[in-house]
């Protein structure tokens, strides 16, 4: 299977969605002739062109109410919220208007829209350019939720979302960019709402998001070499939450850890441990923990961040309490 | 550009239905058959639907708070406007949405919408489509003055003039923002000055003046269908009512008030056809009459309609 970089296969999902349905458009700043900040759209202005690649300026409500707009007359559009850290500064088309716009209007409308941004700290971007908020969008009914930790589900699941009839955001992880994996040749689909084990184990379920998924792989091998079998779940899709998936694996494993680097209060670690204590209750064998950084903002100087951010090794921490 | 005679009538009758629509919503209110919030737009007639009758069944509106004006100049249907205020299941939106959340895709009703200037982004979307689609449709976004104000404006403004796009921007100035007069809310009162600062075209009109109204649309509409861009009209207007009903309007006087009744577009506007012609006595009194019934039928509909069941409330869910 190829190896590819997670933000080259960003730009494969767009370029091959944008060759099969002429009506997928992409919008945002610096996405069109310079390819995007992090190069995630790079060379589709070339391929597709300057109608369908719209650079804009800085105006996050007018280009995600753009996106809205567009999709209510016909076409299909990618918008590009640049750090996710901005996207408060468009909530209310994200909630008041993109969210609630089928519901409110009785089911008569339907919104093929897609946004696109990103979250991850551990690029020293300081407090308003590393947070992780996917848990607002979560809260919200109306919007899918994904958030993908491998170059194969960042295109299968870009790739589903764009031919998906319903506003489907996509959390990419900025510190994810660069890291290379397998995707699957040819066309490739990852279903939304589909968990995916990443990592059989018996006694311990690791539940992990975006790059704590990586993380929480590094900690299963050291827990692996102390004869404790690590089962590490990503859900991939937060909105709707594959809960069979989830509860079938706490079932088999009696314990439960839960890794983002969210926030712990309302964080989408209290959904899942919410879940699990309603519905699988009995079969807990000791109490679940969570692994979230400090209730601060994302700090800038490294040393700092790097307490900031969670990592295997408080991953590892976390699941010797729990095998206790 | 003047109506003809069909349009000049059409504009009339449209008028009436739409003051006569929103008084009957009033009353309904009052009495306790409508419920939650209704805004009101009586006085302002003349904008949208002088500006509606310039505009293709497939044309765009995006509606504001203020909206039924709007929304009823676009084609709605008063039957399923009024059975959706009445939160019916016959209602455009299944009683989902109420006087706020109007939307009738078919007509190119966008929606109303419950938070000020947020339907400017959309129409900016909904141009950019028929811009890159080719398909000739032109996009009006209707706001006021108080949503002048909006980060959202500004950006949609922006965005639609960078782009050229097939959107026309018509301000309802009805001099208040909520319970805030202009002055205090923003210092540059001339709305449409604005538009100097977006290099568009823009114009300010007497909103009272459905003839003036007409004219400045038809311009308007005309740059849009041809490529040349967005325009911002500027349409002076009034609201006699509060910002909702139920408002006690202690932000001005009754003096005030009655200075625009003395401006009201409908008399106005019935002079100028009766000069040109257009209208007869007789005429006059059948199309009054005529509309009140319409606006009893849709009364009469929206009451006889069913509640929606309350387990509707899980359908078109997806996430």
């Amino acid at each position: 299977m190829p190896e590819v970089r997670y933000v080259r296969a960003i730009a494969e999902a767009l370029a091959e969605e944008m060759a099969r349905d002429e009506r997928v458009i992409l919008l945002g700043e610096d996405v069109g002739a310079p390819g995007g900040t992090f190069g995630a759209t790079r060379g589709l202005y070339q391929q597709f062109g300057k109608d369908r690649v719209r650079d804009t300026p800085i105006s996050e409500t007018a280009i995600v109410g753009a996106a809205i707009g567009a999709a209510l007359n016909g076409l299909r559009p990618v918008v590009e919220v640049m750090f996710m850290d901005f996207i408060a500064i468009c909530w209310d088309q994200v909630v008041n208007q993109m969210a609630k716009m089928r519901y409110m209007f009785g089911g008569q409308v339907r919104l093929p829209l897609v946004l696109r941004t990103h979250v991850g700290a551990g690029l020293n971007a300081g407090p308003q350019h590393s947070g992780s908020l996917e848990a607002w969008a979560v809260h919200v009914p109306g919007l899918k939720v994904v958030m993908p930790s491998t170059p194969g589900d960042v295109k299968g699941l870009l790739k589903a979302a764009i031919r998906e009839d319903n506003p489907v955001i996509v959390v990419e992880n900025k510190t994810l960019y660069a890291m290379k994996g397998e995707v699957p040749a040819g066309e490739h689909l990852v279903p939304i709402g589909r968990a995916e084990v990443k990592r059989e184990g018996r006694d311990v379920t690791v539940v992990a998001l975006s790059r704590m998924v990586h993380e929480a792989l590094k900690a299963a091998e050291v827990l692996a070499a102390e004869g404790v079998s690590v089962e590490v779940l990503d859900p991939r899709t937060l909105s709707p939450l594959d809960r069979e998936t989830l509860l079938a694996s706490v079932g088999k494993t009696g314990r439960l850890v839960v890794v983002h680097e969210a926030w712990a209060p309302c964080g989408v670690g209290a959904e899942i441990v919410a879940v699990v204590a309603e519905d699988g209750f009995h079969s807990l064998k000791a109490p679940i923990r969570r692994v979230t950084p400090p209730f601060t903002p994302v700090p800038f100087s490294p040393p700092m961040e790097k307490f900031w951010l969670p990592d295997a090794h408080r991953i590892v921490a976390a699941v010797r309490e729990v095998m206790a | 550009m003047e109506p003809t005679r069909e349009q000049a009538l059409g504009i009339y009758r449209m008028m009436h239905l739409i003051r006569r629509f929103e008084e009957r919503v009033a009353e309904c209110f009052a009495g306790g058959e409508i419920p939650g919030f209704i805004h009101l737009s009586v006085g302002q007639e003349a904008v949208p639907a002088a500006v509606c009758a310039l505009l293709r069944e497939d044309d765009l509106v995006a509606a504001t708070h203020r909206g039924h004006g709007q929304c009823l100049a676009k084609g709605a249907d008063p039957r399923r406007m009024m059975a959706e205020l009445f939160g019916r299941a016959t209602g455009y939106c299944r009683g989902r949405g109420g006087s706020m959340h109007l939307c009738h895709l078919p007509r190119g009703i966008l929606g109303t919408n419950g938070v000020v200037g947020a339907n400017l982004p959309i129409a900016v979307g909904t141009a950019l489509a028929a811009q890159i689609r080719g398909s000739g449709q032109v996009t009006v976004g209707f706001f006021g003055d108080g949503a002048a104000n909006t980060g959202a404006a500004h950006e949609a403004l922006n965005l639609a003039s960078v782009w050229d796009l097939p959107l026309v921007f018509v301000c309802e100035n009805n001099l208040y923002a909520e319970f805030t007069p202009q002055a205090v809310h923003t210092k540059a009162t001339a709305i449409a000055e604005r538009a100097a600062a977006y290099k568009m075209a823009g114009v300010t009109v007497d909103g009272n003046d459905a003839v003036a109204v007409f004219a400045a649309a038809a311009d308007a509409l005309d740059r849009a269908r041809h490529g040349a861009g967005p325009t911002l009209v500027e349409a002076l207007t009034y609201r006699y009512r509060g910002h909702h009903e139920g408002d006690p309007m202690a932000y001005r006087t009754k003096e005030e008030v009655e200075s625009w009744r003395q401006r009201d577009p409908i008399p106005r506007f019935q002079g100028w056809l009766l000069g040109k012609g257009f209208l007869s006595e007789a005429d006059d009194q059948r199309l009054v009459a005529e509309v009140k019934s319409e606006v009893d039928a849709a009364t009469e509909f929206a009451r006889q309609s069913p509640w929606p069941a309350p387990e509707a409330t899980l359908e078109d869910v997806y996430a």
